[in-house]
């Protein structure tokens, strides 16, 4: 599948790359810029990153590859992330977890059937004061019970 | 108790009401003077990085070259990663012009003319609130050229935020460089240090953006002022975390030396249900944990807990409860480091994974005696032999937690399972003496 930034996002890359003395840099930038744009990471996004940044697609992929919060596959259209690192964990992460994944009916890095939801078990998300936490793509929800979780993933359309 | 970092001022926020709370005069005091005075006073402050290895910051200032025709970096670490540790973010969103202040006073120091601020990318919503302050700092021309006409300097200095996007070792100062550079984030070998080559070959310093915050407050009400505070060896506050079996688990930014057990028992709530404590990371996940019954006395900072076999890391304080699972926690937190070992080192690479594995093994109920011999010594082997830090952080809490409760653990691996062996290392009591007199 063909893949060109808009107008608009190769724009935001050009005053990105502003900031650092040379392009390379902004190659995590673009990168999720096409996130959103495209849905995930294709072979084809690198590919005009490369171009766009002047380098060779294999310093795109080196740095896809090495960061989680870039996916390789399409996601669905609720990343449900959830943590279960030890703060988590002593306040009913895997609970939490274990709920979800019921719910869902999928597991580390499944997408149901209608593409709506994605599910990763992820580490330390920094809310380990209001433990236990997911996220649903940008957004933190925290200080969860098998309630909330209930109530939240319902509400999800 | 005063605070300096987090202070109790509504919408701190908010620029106008930090320029209305004695905003921005810092930076504009820190430029009448020179640099070496600046970096002399944070010296004799007693200023200790907030990052984990609590280096004097002024010392890391000054190993900035002073004549070189390279530019000079200064990078704010933001990644905030480390399990158990949430205050950077509490910065972010409530006192960001402290921070920035702290950049510009920073900068001038050091000779920068550009900062990064590495933040981690799941930080989505700070990442937007810190923009929307450097933003407004930028239209009041606090930030960028425009300072030269506000301050009535040749000095000025641009701050740009990097996003980063999910990866634990980014946090170490040189995977962080690289990241910044555009890179997989891969350690680099030292020497040389990041003062002589760092970002792009330029000399460049690191910082934690708590230790940054903290730099106004020295300059203007004087590095006697907060060299007094906590202990005198490690003076200041500290944001310590505390996450786990408390009642009010959150941010408290407390004087450093502030005995571990008021942090747990009076400010954090106690433990719900009024049980014991089994055991205690202190400094975030990859600090050897302590047992319930080694914590009375403890002292929040540096030299105190070096003492008492831990370090003070991040501030973050994990509670755990005498009904833990300490075989499937210390199981948790290696996978942790298997996940994010970033492959470059086969001690770490290779080692993180049997720890993993192992503890597996053993909590599926398969484990043996041997194995808690074994671990110990995969950890010994991944400790010290590895580019950067992390093969400390993967091995230590292996370690220690093992030899620290190696009652429990051999209860647990072997056939009859007899967790009442454990109790004796339970703390001694259940609920707060009252606050205990800590010298402000």
């Amino acid at each position: 599948m063909e893949f060109k930034f808009t107008p608009e996002n190769l724009q935001k890359i050009e005053l990105e790359t502003k900031k650092y003395p040379v392009r390379r840099p902004a190659i995590m930038f673009a990168l999720y810029l096409a996130q959103e744009q495209n849905g995930y990471i294709s072979h084809e996004v690198i590919n005009e990153i490369a171009g766009i940044l002047e380098l060779h697609p294999h310093d795109v992929l080196g740095v896809v590859t090495f960061y989680t919060m870039y996916h390789q596959k399409p996601i669905g259209k609720y990343h449900i992330q959830v943590c279960t690192n030890v703060s988590c964990m002593l306040r009913g992460g895997y609970e939490i977890w274990n709920q979800v994944k019921e719910k869902l009916g999928i597991d580390h890095m499944g997408v149901t059937a209608d593409q709506k939801f994605s599910l990763e078990e992820v580490e330390c998300m920094g809310s380990c004061g209001t433990a236990p936490m997911l996220a649903v793509n940008e957004d933190y929800f925290e200080n969860l019970t098998k309630e909330k979780v209930e109530e939240l993933i319902n509400s999800l359309k | 108790m005063e605070k300096i970092v987090l202070p109790d001022i509504k919408d701190i926020h908010k620029l106008d009401v930090y320029i209305q709370n004695g905003g921005y005069t810092a930076v504009k005091k820190a430029f009448s003077q020179s640099t070496d005075d600046i970096i002399d006073q944070v010296k004799k402050s007693g200023l200790r990085g907030r990052g984990g290895a609590a280096f004097s910051a002024g010392l890391k200032w000054s190993f900035m070259p002073k004549t070189t025709n390279k530019p000079k970096y200064l990078c704010v670490n933001g990644d905030e990663s480390e399990p158990g540790s949430f205050k950077d973010r509490q910065i972010f969103e409530y006192n960001p012009h402290q921070l920035i202040e702290g950049i510009l006073i920073t900068c001038y120091a050091i000779g920068a003319k550009t900062a990064y601020i590495y933040i981690r990318g799941e930080y989505h919503k700070w990442i937007k609130l810190l923009q929307k302050a450097l933003d407004d700092a930028y239209a009041a021309g606090y930030v960028g050229e425009a300072m030269k006409e506000k301050f009535g300097t040749e000095f000025f200095c641009n701050v740009y935020i990097h996003k980063g996007a999910g990866a634990y070792i980014c946090g170490e100062e040189s995977a962080l460089m690289e990241s910044i550079e555009g890179k997989r984030g891969y350690p680099r070998v030292k020497p040389p240090f990041p003062a002589q080559n760092g970002l792009w070959g330029c000399p460049t310093t690191i910082n934690n953006v708590e230790t940054i915050t903290n730099v106004p407050p020295i300059i203007n009400k004087g590095w006697e002022w907060f060299s007094k505070i906590g202990e005198p060896k490690h003076p200041g506050t500290i944001l310590f975390g505390v996450s786990g079996h408390v009642n009010k688990p959150g941010v408290y930014e407390l004087p450093s030396g502030t005995l571990l057990t008021d942090i747990i028992y009076n400010y954090a709530g106690g433990v719900p249900g009024n049980k014991k404590i089994l055991c205690v990371i202190p400094g975030g996940s990859s600090m050897p944990p302590l047992r319930g019954d080694q914590i009375e006395g403890v002292k929040m900072d540096a030299e105190s807990l070096k003492a008492a076999g831990s370090a003070i890391g991040t501030g973050g304080v994990m509670v755990m409860d005498e009904d833990t699972d300490l075989v499937k926690v210390l199981s948790r937190i290696s996978k942790f480091y298997h996940h994010e070992s970033c492959g470059q080192c086969t001690p770490c690479r290779e080692g993180t994974g049997w720890l993993d594995r192992i503890q597996q093994r053993m909590v599926a109920g398969k484990g043996s005696v041997t194995d808690l011999d074994l671990l110990v010594t995969v950890a010994s082997q991944i400790e010290g032999n590895t580019i950067c830090a992390l093969g400390e952080a993967a091995a230590w809490p292996v370690r220690f937690m093992i030899t620290r409760f190696r009652d429990y653990f051999e209860a647990r691996v072997s056939k009859e399972v007899d967790l009442a062996v454990a109790n004796k290392v339970h703390s001694m009591r259940h609920t707060a003496f009252p606050l205990a007199d800590i010298k402000h």
